[in-house]
């Protein structure tokens, strides 16, 4: 059986190195890692690593190894295991593995590599609904064919959402397609930062779709309000 | 014999354990204390720090310091989850308020911390995620009034933001660079505050108001993995509680109710929302929130009702229970907010103020032990419906929450 590592034979070793440079050129890389003791506490954490087979110390060794070949693979499968509790925050080495694998999870997307894309299937109206609107939960994504089994509440939630809304003593709450009510300024000085930090260029690498919707929605919403982008 | 010594036998220590003593130092606190770092920089010109109102109670966080809890003149952080999905949890929240007099603002112009998606999908950065949480810091301090953070997630991704922008000066610069355009300053809060941090400084009034005796409820307790694991050293703790080992956040509240706190082996475990495993692969939230949390606790305490303090804690305990159950798992605890649960204690309304009806394990057989007549509220929150069906209101008041 071929080694893990192998699968990745066909990608230049050269392209790895690069994908690796910008892990470690991340401002945080080096708040993440101070080292390893190899004592495990973190794996003893980690609930992901009691379902996968996923391991928070050997992704910490890999990338403080400067395993370029490794940390390829794993930014490739193990990364999208993790449940991002930060359990593995309790080292005592005072590394963050949670935080390292965000940074590894972040250059996959940048990069457009097939993982991300893959993890991410089914996701887009999540992004869609967080970056346009401000706020990523709905209610109205309570669907029963979203939830299947969350039992048959979802449907009863569903079915009644307008009357259940209006329901809500809180003014900001009788909204279905936001989670609350946001003042449109608001959501066009969110915009705004997507642009400024490049957020909108990482979805174009994983959904070109979705990419051009959200430019579309994010355009004529800052037009109106007399910024160029 | 003559060289026979006798032992007291008080003496002979084998095979017995000290009691460990332990004593927090905050002069040896292993992290820095950020704040001082927020005040250095305030005074070199980098930006604001926007205050603690004067009306705050004193807590004692993980390494002994102190932290400053506002008790009012806050600017609730709402939680998407929350209002979204679970939204007498934001409720009960802004009903404790009202009813011990304290002043808010339920601002329109706040948008989500974003930092669900970022856990789940890493589709943003740290310069995106910190300016998020500035402009939302800019916004609650052009209103005078204090953040306070409904989520979990959102308040442990805005210390992780902070520590970011104390120790990276690059960053603080493109924020500010960003700020500027929107027209704002670069704002920070001394203290990162989360609304069961206020829970908690309140509790003892909470208790004073209660109506219902709950002295036959016994409560789980899951601490948020967010609220004490990301950047623990300000989570609340208190000596008197777990001996000082464990957070003492809604555990002190359930306590200062009159409930009973019951304990389980696994109280560390995270809950299984995974951030992007809740939406899109499931199989493990449901696993690991059924095996590891919801049978541990009805194995090993039984309880009326689970008790956290964040929004995917919520959901996912409650939601997950149903598969289970159709596999035959020990499963069956009603979770709620402890916000919803104190909001109960003090005579909220089931349904207009908890909302319990969003919620997915039954949890009638706790209001009824609680003393709620739970058919009664319904009956009447089916009135409110009809009203609002035939158009005789467009939106349930606060002054209809309470009506009687």
């Amino acid at each position: 059986m071929a080694q893990p590592v192998d699968k990745y034979a066909s990608v230049p070793y050269e392209e790895k190195e690069r994908l690796f440079a910008q892990v470690t050129q991340d401002i945080r890389f080096h708040d993440y890692l101070k080292g390893c003791y190899e004592c495990g506490i973190c794996v003893a954490a980690c609930p992901s690593a009691r379902f996968y087979d996923f391991s928070p110390r050997k992704i910490t060794q890999a990338v403080a190894r400067e395993d370029v070949e490794l940390v390829y693979q794993q930014m490739n499968e193990d990364v999208w295991n993790c449940s991002q509790c930060f359990s593995c925050d309790r080292c005592p080495r005072g590394n963050s593995p949670g935080g390292m694998i965000t940074i590894l999870r972040e250059v996959a997307v940048k990069n457009g590599l097939h993982s991300a894309k893959e993890a991410l299937e089914g996701y887009g109206r999540v992004v869609y609904k967080i970056m346009s609107t401000g706020t990523q939960v709905s209610p109205d994504m309570l669907q029963p064919d979203a939830f299947p089994d969350w039992g048959p509440d979802v449907r009863e939630v569903s079915e009644n959402l307008d009357l259940w809304r209006r329901a809500l003593p809180p003014e900001t709450l009788h909204t279905t397609e936001l989670a609350w009510d946001v003042d449109e300024k608001t959501i066009t000085e969110l915009y705004l930062i997507w642009h400024m930090t490049g957020v909108l260029d990482m979805i174009k690498e994983i959904d070109e779709g979705l990419h051009m919707i959200l430019q579309d929605v994010m355009e004529e919403t800052l037009e109106e309000h007399g910024y160029s982008v | 014999m003559a060289n026979e010594v006798t032992v007291p036998i008080t003496s002979v220590t084998r095979g017995t354990i000290p009691q460990r003593v332990f004593q927090r130092d905050p002069a040896n606190a292993p992290t820095e204390d950020i704040r001082e770092k927020l005040f250095e920089l305030e005074a070199q010109g980098e930006w604001i720090v926007q205050r603690v109102p004067d009306d705050a109670v004193e807590v004692m966080t993980k390494y002994g310091r102190t932290k400053h809890i506002p008790r009012q003149f806050t600017w609730h952080h709402k939680s998407c989850g929350q209002c979204g999905h679970i939204p007498g949890y934001s409720t009960s929240i802004f009903w404790l308020h009202r009813k011990l007099g304290m002043q808010y603002t339920d601002p329109k112009d706040q948008t989500s911390c974003t930092a669900w998606n970022y856990y789940a999908s890493a589709t943003s950065n740290a310069a995106a995620q910190a300016a998020v949480a500035v402009r939302n810091f800019a916004a609650a301090y052009e209103t005078g009034y204090y953040p306070m953070i409904h989520c979990g997630t959102s308040y442990g991704h805005y210390k992780e933001v902070r520590e970011q922008l104390v120790h990276h000066p690059e960053l603080r610069k493109q924020v500010r660079d960003i700020m500027a355009k929107l027209g704002k300053p670069l704002v920070i809060p001394e203290e990162i505050v989360h609304y069961s941090e206020w829970v908690h400084a309140m509790r003892f009034e909470i208790a004073k108001r209660k109506v219902l005796d709950l002295s036959n409820i016994t409560v789980t307790v899951h601490p948020a993995c967010h609220y004490y694991k990301l950047v623990a050293e300000d989570a609340i703790y208190d000596p008197e509680l777990y001996n000082g080992q464990r957070t003492a956040i809604v555990s002190a509240v359930v306590e200062a109710l009159g409930a009973k706190v019951a304990d389980y082996s696994t109280w560390f475990d995270c809950c299984g929302f995974g951030f992007r495993h809740i939406l899109v692969q499931r199989d493990f939230t449901r696993s690991f929130a059924t095996l590891r949390k919801i049978e541990r606790m009805k194995e090993e305490a039984n309880p009326d009702v689970t008790l956290t303090h964040d929004t995917g804690c919520v959901t996912t305990l409650d939601k997950s229970q149903f598969a289970a159950r159709a596999h035959g798992r020990n499963v069956g605890i009603p979770v709620m907010s402890e916000a919803q649960f104190a909001a109960l204690a003090m005579g909220a309304h089931p349904y207009r103020v908890c909302q319990l009806h969003w919620h997915s394990v039954d949890y009638r057989p706790l209001l009824e032990k609680m003393g709620i007549d739970w058919q009664a509220r319904w009956a009447e929150f089916q009135e409110d419906l009809e009203r609002l069906r035939r158009g005789e209101r467009e939106f349930l008041t606060w002054e209809d929450a309470d009506a009687r």
